[in-house]
């Protein structure tokens, strides 16, 4: 492998950093650095899981409430979005490494489509939110909350579904900015891969690119869950 | 060690199977299960899901051990963050008594 490497560029592959042994060395590192990166991440939101735990079990009737109130069909639908999204990354990673320059190129852009696509439907969920006065707090001028639109379980205090809402807005907005970063960072590696940068040899920043993006959907196959079905059950009884 | 190349078809297979997943996990929200089954049954579909896109999608079925001591120790700190909290909050009503 080295050897036809030396015989086809003479020198090594241009791609390779100059502080790195072989191409091989600095694709681990390149990972390595990645997965350093995820596991703050992974604390990061974290801190916001426990709060949700924290609250979760301290208010499980407002929670069941609010939650109730969320969209179940946009959000199945989302969660289906990113799964989607995931495959055509990894579909783009695999075109990089068998040097299919065309369907990465097809794959990169299918995956920023279905990032905008989820960040679309967030944003008429969103909506759907400030027009039912649930936007936590005084954030939106003139437009307080007001749990008046939250069909209330039996015993539920209307003074604490708020904090629900507060969690839901935090954590998915918080996915969301991740979400518009992943989808700007696919864009440099788009535009690098129209321009022909990358191949089996070197895709070190698609490969890592798509470790961030699978992380994000990672947070989301969580979220899902915890927020938009943790009450369902209680329609029934 | 040189870099593995997962298949399309496992790639097409891990996405079915996380979309059966979510459809598993809707269904089983709205069923009523006794007691605290009905998350217990989301989170355990959900760490699947998890644990299926860190070993294929995110290679870490394929990756160096280096890369799977990174991993587990982010689970690591998130178990003490998590045990070290809720054995404060847990135990505070404790005192009252």
């Amino acid at each position: 492998m080295a050897e036809s490497l030396a015989i086809e560029h003479e020198t090594h592959h241009p791609g390779l950093q100059h502080h790195f042994e072989n191409m091989e060395q600095q694709r681990e590192a390149g990972a390595l650095g990645m997965w350093v990166f995820l596991v703050t991440e992974i604390m990061f939101f974290g801190g916001m899981f426990f709060a949700y735990t924290l609250y979760r079990s301290k208010y499980p009737l407002e929670f069941a409430s609010a939650s109730n109130h969320l969209d179940l069909t946009l959000g199945t639908v989302n969660t289906a979005v990113l799964i989607l999204s995931s495959l055509t990354m990894a579909l783009a990673v695999y075109s990089a490494q068998v040097g299919k320059r065309r369907n990465q190129i097809i794959s990169l852009v299918i995956t920023m489509v279905l990032g905008l696509t989820f960040l679309g439907i967030k944003a008429v969920e969103y909506y759907d939110k400030y027009r039912d006065h649930l936007i936590p707090g005084r954030l939106i001028p003139g437009n307080p909350f007001s749990p008046a639109g939250v069909h209330l379980l039996e015993g539920a205090n209307p003074q604490k579904v708020e904090m629900f809402y507060w969690i839901y807005f935090a954590m998915t907005g918080m996915h969301a900015i991740h979400m518009i970063i992943g989808v700007g960072v696919l864009s440099v590696i788009l535009y690098y891969s129209v321009r022909g940068r990358y191949g089996p040899e070197y895709h070190n920043p698609v490969e890592v690119s798509g470790l961030y993006w699978h992380f994000v959907d990672i947070i989301w196959i969580f979220l899902f869950p915890l927020l938009y079905l943790l009450g369902r059950h209680f329609e029934h009884s | 060690m040189s870099e593995h190349i997962v298949s399309i078809k496992i790639y097409l297979i891990i996405a079915l199977a996380l979309m059966v997943g979510t459809a598993v996990t809707v269904i089983a929200g709205k069923m009523d299960f006794p007691g605290p089954l009905n998350v217990i049954i989301a989170l355990t579909i959900a760490c699947i899901k998890a644990t299926l896109v860190v070993l294929y999608f995110m290679h870490v079925r394929y990756s160096s051990k280096l890369i799977w001591l990174i991993f587990v120790s982010a689970l690591f700190w998130m178990a003490i963050l998590f045990t070290l909290t809720f054995s404060d909050y847990w135990t505070r009503s404790w005192l009252i008594k």
